[in-house]
């Protein structure tokens, strides 16, 4: 398939080599020395006079109505200072901001009816933490048990409990998209491939967790500071829960000690913050412990139970894919089922399949919400399609190169409209597999794995995938769902402020959060030394608030650095476009003759002929009978860049438009050793290449590529968020939720190859989500592989140990029967 | 009910103490309740410390307690009572002047978020001390006991290693086991 879709950005022609001094260098990030130092900042190191600390009474039980709260012995503690309620909420605020039906309302504290084990349940505001949690333990609270929804095919039972009675089922959500042909597909496939596959329930898991400190402040400002990201985007939203016009809150962003989704659109915390301050008028800290994140927190993630189906010809193409998900999202929908619009942005890989059905049915159960977790749902349906491939190339006698190269997208085909409408920008698979292919001897390991199973009896397998990391998202994902959205949202802009100052040093102002891991401080330092030849070093990085905050969506989706590069080049250019003016007007050049170089303004082809921008500065703040006329003091400039590529859904939906058109690439490839007596693995090798378009800076790409895979090797291999059957939560703490430490993640081999994207300044793509889009499937890949001869397949995340060796002996049961 | 009976601790108990934390000595009535980690980092402002579980596991609250990494979640402030305590700020606390060690993480990359950086940076301070030469699997199994969500670890093997070149820069290695505890095989006494 092909399109009409010009590329827009014409400075961004991938061919040719353009001269460029920073983009593309490794650079040395600007933000680590203060990390290094412990000076991060982080919300539970800020002190404000007066603070008080909130802890929170989670719910026991899975599902239950609230019968009554007896706070008179907590309350009697010294230092304790209030008790606050769902039934506060209740009566004083409305519903937390919810992107799914309004049928499914959220408070903060539970009202009425507690749904998951660790709800919050009441808030102990005290003089210190410690005697908050002192009140907490004084409070006594009686339930009303209901039968426990946990299963998720049995919650769309007829007798089955109602999570939430208005809305009158738990299956929150059904649809199914037909995109092409599918029932012709597979009636004309001499193969078809199936599977059920559990993708388990993992979360983001930062090492900090999410935390809020609100102060009512000055003319009735509700300030409140949090590491919540991107809350410029929906500050608002909390101020209609909070019943505050939106001009009087203000949220200053925080630095946040690792995120991966979890802390994006993060609102329960600092609405419960917003709501303790301004009940008792006076500064409150809501931080949660590690049981209050694992259990409450805004972002569990993808917890799907899939009926899979690939269509395949006799000699290996891909004709048709038919999936039907039925996903457990928890008690509330926090994001609608954008999780899975996500998923459709890439639904067909890099191949070309040009028919696909999507069924989904989004259930309440008693578990905690589903959010964002690294990869938004997209990784998942990576994994269920590369699944369904090896099972393909394995039935058909292919390798797994093989196969996935006779169906790749070719790189002249681009750009490549995907069934469903999304659009592929560019790139060049068959490069990153030979790259791949290039890193590792794929002929020498498959010799040692037959000679080390005859000589020595051991068990080795090797996987490869080859998948998509979709980029820079559009809004549409969250809402082509409905034929008649409530709120169509189109936008997903980023901004940058570039100032310079009267001295002539730079500052860049950033709108939509704070520092969360990544660099946004060294890509702004990069881009700016990049647009006016200044050393990056000297750049400041600063971050609105946001009352002051221009629109900004901040980082998810793999989007900031595409963004805030297309913002901070776009506030650069209106600069350059003033500072040029203004020295031509003193030098009585014309403007059209001269260029910025080095940090000076020059006349071109005769560089003695100029200003520094520091003697440009100058001329700009304090002498303003020396400007152009009609031109006003100060040298700032602010730029919001909208999202470069992105197409309504068509009415019926048969198309739904273009959405996550920044298509990045990458192909992963792991040996391991099984014992099959213990279910233990080992790392062998592992290569990963991943194309991110044009690499800004080589060192943090390859940081998201390994940190990527250390989180796919959790969710394929050890984490998982249990509840058991009756609803009660097994894996409150890191003793249950496995995070993989130094001596679980492999060694890895990285390269990378840079296919520009045609439509983003400098041609860059995301590659922010990284390893964890490909890593689930290469382990999976190569257990089977390694325990080919039991008939092993991964069909379950993570893949324990112990499920291995259950998988192991069963298959020795039965050829012991045969 | 009271509190106490919920806590097993009386919060109004205090002790006085006295520890020498980053070389010098300070003395302090504390609540007999009080975690050493929210000692440092609440009465001391030492924010370096920080709290991912509370709970003994990620290790992010280490510090090095005459001379050994441990939890400064599972210990009291009174456990602290005679001995010596350093969190990163005893390499420097200064992110315009930064320790070798800190250096190579800097360059290495050896961090994203930072959350878990302090006790890393403690962890490679204290087995550098013990000795130079590590292979990386070596190095990945000393660490394994702090938690890094964001880097894969790769990173952090590598500033490791890195950090062992930059202290032992000049030496003749291998250099002699020490005592773990700092002393007269620290390299970098005046840090």
């Amino acid at each position: 398939m092909t399109t009409d879709i010009t590329p827009a950005a014409v400075d961004a022609a991938p061919d040719g080599q353009p001269k460029r001094k920073w983009i593309g260098r490794s650079m040395k990030r600007v933000e680590d020395p203060r990390l290094l130092t412990g000076r991060g900042g982080f919300i539970a190191d800020q002190k404000i006079p007066g603070l008080l600390h909130a802890a929170i009474y989670r719910s026991p039980v899975p599902h239950g109505r609230i019968v009554s709260i007896d706070a008179t012995a907590a309350l009697a503690i010294p230092g304790v200072v209030a008790v606050v309620t769902g039934e506060d909420c209740k009566a004083k605020m409305n519903p937390c901001m919810n992107f799914g039906p309004t049928t499914i309302p959220q408070y903060p504290l539970a009202v009425d009816k507690v749904r998951y084990v660790g709800e919050a349940v009441v808030a102990v505001i005290a003089e210190s933490r410690y005697l908050a949690e002192d009140g907490v333990d004084a409070l006594k609270v009686e339930f009303e048990e209901l039968p426990p929804v946990v299963d998720p095919m049995k919650a769309l039972q007829e007798d089955a409990a109602l999570l939430h009675e208005e809305h009158g089922s738990n299956l929150a959500y059904e649809r199914t998209f037909t995109f092409g042909e599918v029932d012709d597909a597979f009636a004309q496939a001499d193969l078809v491939v199936s599977d059920t596959l559990h993708w388990g329930r993992s979360a983001g898991m930062p090492l900090e967790t999410t935390g809020a400190i609100a102060r009512p402040g000055l003319n009735g400002v509700l300030e409140i500071f949090c590491n919540s990201m991107n809350f410029s985007y929906f500050v608002w939203l909390i101020a209609t829960a909070l019943n505050v016009p939106s001009n009087r809150v203000t949220i200053s962003p925080v630095p946040a000690g690792g995120s991966f989704g979890s802390k994006f659109t993060a609102h329960k915390v600092p609405t419960l913050a917003g709501f303790l301050a301004l009940q008792v008028n006076r500064p409150v800290s809501y931080i949660e412990d590690r049981f209050d994140h694992i259990m409450n927190s805004d972002h569990h993630a993808s917890d799907r139970y899939y009926d899979a189906k690939l269509a395949v010809t006799s000699d290996g193409i891909l004709l048709g894919l038919d999936i039907d998900v039925v996903d457990d999202y928890g008690a509330y929908l926090q994001f609608g089922v954008g999780t899975h619009g996500n998923a459709l942005s890439q639904g067909v890989g890099p191949y070309r399949i040009k028919n696909l059905r999507y069924g989904l049915r989004a259930v309440l159960t008693n578990k905690c919400q589903q959010g964002a977790y690294r990869g938004f749902g997209s990784e998942v349906q990576n994994w269920v399609l590369e699944r369904l491939i090896d099972q393909a190339a394995e039935r058909l006698g292919m390798a797994p190169e093989e196969i996935r190269r006779k169906n790749f997208i070719q790189p002249d085909e681009f750009p490549y409209k995907i069934p469903g409408g999304n659009l592929y920008d560019s790139g060049d698979y068959p490069a990153v597999l030979d790259k791949a292919l290039s890193m590792i001897d794929l002929e020498h390991w498959r010799k040692e794995q037959k000679r080390l199973r005859e000589e020595e009896g051991r068990y080795i397998g090797i996987g490869l995938a080859t998948t998509q990391e979709r980029s820079v998202f559009s809004s549409t994902e969250f809402w082509y769902w409905f034929d008649e959205p409530a709120f169509p949202i189109t936008s997903s802009p980023e901004s940058a402020t570039i100032t310079v100052d009267p001295a002539g040093e730079f500052q860049v102002l950033l709108h939509s959060q704070a520092m969360w891991g990544n660099s946004p401080e060294t890509v702004a330092a990069m881009v700016v030394a990049e647009e006016f030849g200044v050393d990056p070093s000297t750049v400041n990085i600063r971050y609105a608030d946001s009352a002051h905050a221009l629109p900004g969506t901040g980082p998810g989706g793999s989007r900031f650095t595409v963004m805030v590069t297309g913002a901070i080049r776009g506030a650069a250019k209106k600069l350059q476009k003033k500072i040029i003016e203004i020295a031509a007007h003193t030098l009585e050049v014309p403007p059209e003759d001269m260029e910025i170089t080095d940090g000076r303004v020059q006349v071109k082809g005769a560089p003695e002929l100029g200003q520094s921008l520091a003697e440009v500065a100058l001329t700009a703040y304090f002498f303003a009978l020396n400007l152009p006329p009609g031109m006003t003091s100060g040298l700032e400039e602010a730029y919001t860049y909208d999202h470069p590529l992105t197409t309504l859904p068509s009415p019926d939906r048969s198309d739904l438009g273009i959405f996550y058109p920044i298509m990045g690439h990458n192909c992963h490839i792991a040996v391991m050793e099984v014992d099959p007596e213990t279910g233990m693995t080992t790392w062998l090798d592992y290569v990963a290449v991943h194309d991110a378009g044009t690499i800004v800076n080589p060192i943090t790409l390859g940081g998201h590529v390994t940190g990527g895979t250390a989180q796919g090797v959790g969710t394929a291999q050890l984490e998982e968020l249990v509840y058991d059957s009756d609803g009660q939560f097994k894996s409150s703490s890191f003793w249950e939720y496995l995070v993989p430490s130094a001596t679980e993640v492999p060694p890895m081999k990285l390269g990378h190859v840079e296919t520009p994207s045609p439509y983003t300044e400098f041609g860059i793509k995301g590659g922010g989500e990284g390893g964890r889009m490909a890593t689930p499937a290469v382990i999976s890949a190569a257990i089977d592989d390694a325990l080919r001869e039991y008939g092993m397949r991964v069909r379950n995340l993570p893949v324990r140990p112990a499920d291995i060796v259950a998988a192991v002996q069963a298959a020795r049961q039965e050829q012991k029967a045969d | 009910m009271t509190t106490q009976a919920h806590m097993g601790a009386d919060p109004t108990v205090q002790r006085v103490i006295t520890a020498r934390i980053n070389g010098r000595d300070v003395t302090r009535a504390v609540d007999t309740r009080t975690t050493l980690a929210d000692w440092l980092r609440d009465e001391l402002d030492l924010v370096s410390v920080h709290l991912g579980c509370e709970h003994g596991v990620c290790g992010a609250c280490t510090v090095l307690l005459d001379g050994q990494s441990v939890r400064a979640c599972l210990l009291l402030a009174v456990q602290a009572d005679g001995h010596d305590v350093e969190t990163v700020e005893s390499l420097s606390g200064d992110p315009n002047d930064l320790h070798p060690i800190q250096q190579a993480f800097h360059e290495e990359h050896g961090l994203q978020c930072g959350f878990c950086t302090p006790a890393m940076v403690l962890r490679t301070k204290e087995i550098l001390e013990e000795r130079r030469e590590r292979t990386d699997e070596e190095v990945r199994q000393e660490i394994s006991g702090i938690l890094c969500r964001c880097t894969g670890y790769q990173n952090i093997v590598n500033a490791v290693q890195c950090a062992a070149r930059k202290l032992y820069a000049g030496s003749p290695a291998p250099i002699a086991s020490g005592t773990g505890t700092g002393g007269s095989t620290d390299p970098h006494p005046g840090a």
